[in-house]
């Protein structure tokens, strides 16, 4: 995968919010989060020559919507609607019993069969790789697909497994330490927005 | 990775014990997680790894087909590997103490215990003294969790929700323990909870608990949304309680004829194993009122979120 060099973003908000235990700074907003998910479609469109058998695949719960908005794009680039689906990676990862609380389960729902698609697996932040591994596991119970790709508004790097991403939004350079909050309007009832948060040392 | 909002509930039990100490937040969080493991049921392969290199142990110092298969098949879906101990079988047998036999079980390493047990607390012992995850599958005439939130996610799924209807349990409730856990779950829920059954059954003392005692069933039947048919338990009855099977179906069996009664879209349920002829009459059984196999459906959903909420957490 070729790596892009994704021009600094200019950010409006200036403004750091301060609080004793983190240091909260503004990357992406609505309109920048537009624009980089204006791009994966485009990509999405150049690289499938056969639109009709790609299908968008969110992983909860703002791997959806952003699946869900891609998928809008690129239909009002005049392309037949791409179909979507969910797929929830919590049954398929490979830390269950060391965690000490168990976030929300969904269930998943593809369209099937998936023999002859081309599945496009839709994260937030892609991160050390666990998640989209298990992304793949999860899609293999339900059929064998042409081929996966995958698709992620942020790559944060830290890779711990030798998978790379298809489309990315942007890339974002961090420190292990950091975290990477993003809110969608849909799934957080707040507007769009992408923070870098450095935990702070007390 | 992104933060996750701090008012997102997450599961923190590794041990289910009883409806009673739940809250209403966690009884849904299960409901709801079941959602998910019921669509596993529906796909080309139906096993999933979040329990791959798990040790589960089916523990049923009290006989018990049908609950201990459900476990069962629960556990393999998500790739546990599962021992069953049956009373017979055990060391219980031979005098062993129920300690003695737990500290064998963790000796061997066993993740999850599903415990059924004749006595009241059994399961609640368990816990306080292993590590290991353990599940209730009915205790004496105490709790059976599993199987009211089978029944809970049963009535929702069909109803939408629970809140607001009129559930009607008929039967044995004195030693029904499914009776119990049942009343605990759908009060929490916010439905409504009539008893009926012949005044040996079930007690005026009940209502304490925020339930209608009724010992006339056909009063009741107009109104139900939900009606749950418990089992006539033969082999725990003393006969002090009990007239005798046909006088039950004369006052308290669910007929044909009483069936006339229920409204269009109530839902007929029963824990089974059913007595054809005694607690409801076998065209009822199968008729179009009944959600008796969605139940069995169900509770593989059930098990397989609980055992995967409380096997998947760290144990301290």
């Amino acid at each position: 995968m070729r790596s892009r060099e994704v021009a600094k973003e200019h950010v409006t908000n200036k403004k750091q919010t301060r609080t004793p235990a983190a240091t909260t700074t503004p990357v992406m907003d609505g309109e920048s989060i537009n624009r980089a998910l204006r791009r994966i479609a485009h990509e999405i469109v150049e690289r499938n020559p056969q639109l009709t058998s790609v299908v968008l695949v969110g992983i909860p719960s703002r791997g959806v919507e952003i699946a869900r908005r891609i998928s809008g794009i690129i239909e009002s680039l005049g392309n037949p609607p791409i179909e979507i689906g969910v797929i929830d990676v919590s049954m398929h990862r490979d830390d269950v019993g060391t965690r000490a609380e168990l976030p929300r389960v969904q269930a998943s729902r593809l369209p099937l069969p998936l023999e002859e698609k081309t599945v496009v697996i839709v994260d937030d932040v892609f991160f050390t790789g666990r998640t989209a591994r298990a992304a793949m596991d999860a899609l293999s119970s339900f059929g064998r697909p042409a081929r996966i790709q995958l698709a992620a508004l942020i790559d944060r790097g830290h890779r711990e497994l030798p998978i790379r991403v298809d489309y990315v939004g942007k890339n974002l350079p961090t420190a292990p330490g950091e975290r990477v909050r993003l809110r969608l309007q849909n799934v957080d009832k707040e507007p769009d927005a992408v923070w870098l948060v450095k935990e702070g040392k007390a | 990775m992104t933060d996750q909002s701090k008012s997102e509930m997450r599961w923190q039990r590794k041990d289910l014990l009883g409806i009673r100490e739940l809250s209403v937040e966690e009884i849904i969080f299960i409901l709801d997680t079941a959602d998910a493991f019921k669509e596993v049921g529906t796909r080309e392969i139906k096993k999933v790894p979040a329990l791959r290199g798990k040790s589960l142990v089916n523990f049923f110092v009290e006989p018990s087909t049908r609950t201990r298969t459900s476990f069962e098949i629960a556990a393999i879906r998500l790739s546990a590997d599962v021992i069953n101990i049956s009373a017979s079988a055990s060391s219980l047998t031979k005098g062993e103490t129920l300690k003695d036999t737990a500290k064998i079980l963790e000796a061997y390493h066993a993740d999850i215990i599903v415990l059924r047990h004749s006595s009241s607390g059994a399961p609640q012992f368990l816990a306080e003294r292993l590590r290991s995850s353990i599940i209730n599958a009915g205790d004496g005439a105490h709790e059976h969790p599993t199987q009211a939130l089978l029944d809970l996610y049963t009535i929702r799924e069909k109803r939408g929700a629970v809140a607001g209807l009129h559930v009607v349990i008929i039967g044995d409730i004195l030693f029904s323990r499914v009776a119990r856990s049942n009343i605990f779950g759908l009060l929490k829920l916010g439905a409504r909870v009539t008893l009926v059954g012949p005044s040996t059954l079930v007690p005026r003392e009940f209502e304490k608990l925020g339930v209608t005692v009724s010992h006339n069933i056909d009063e009741v039947l107009p109104t139900a949304d939900v009606v749950n048919l418990l089992r006539i338990q033969h082999e725990r009855q003393r006969k002090e309680y009990f007239p005798g099977v046909g006088e039950y179906i004369r006052l308290f069996g669910l007929t044909k004829d009483r069936a006339k009664l229920l409204k269009s879209d109530c839902l007929i349920m029963h824990p089974g194993p059913i007595n054809r002829g005694v607690e409801i009459d076998s065209e009822l059984a199968d008729g179009e009122k009944s959600v008796i196999l969605d139940q069995v459906t169900n509770g593989l959903a059930i098990r397989m979120a609980v055992l995967y909420l409380c096997g998947g957490i760290a144990t301290p």
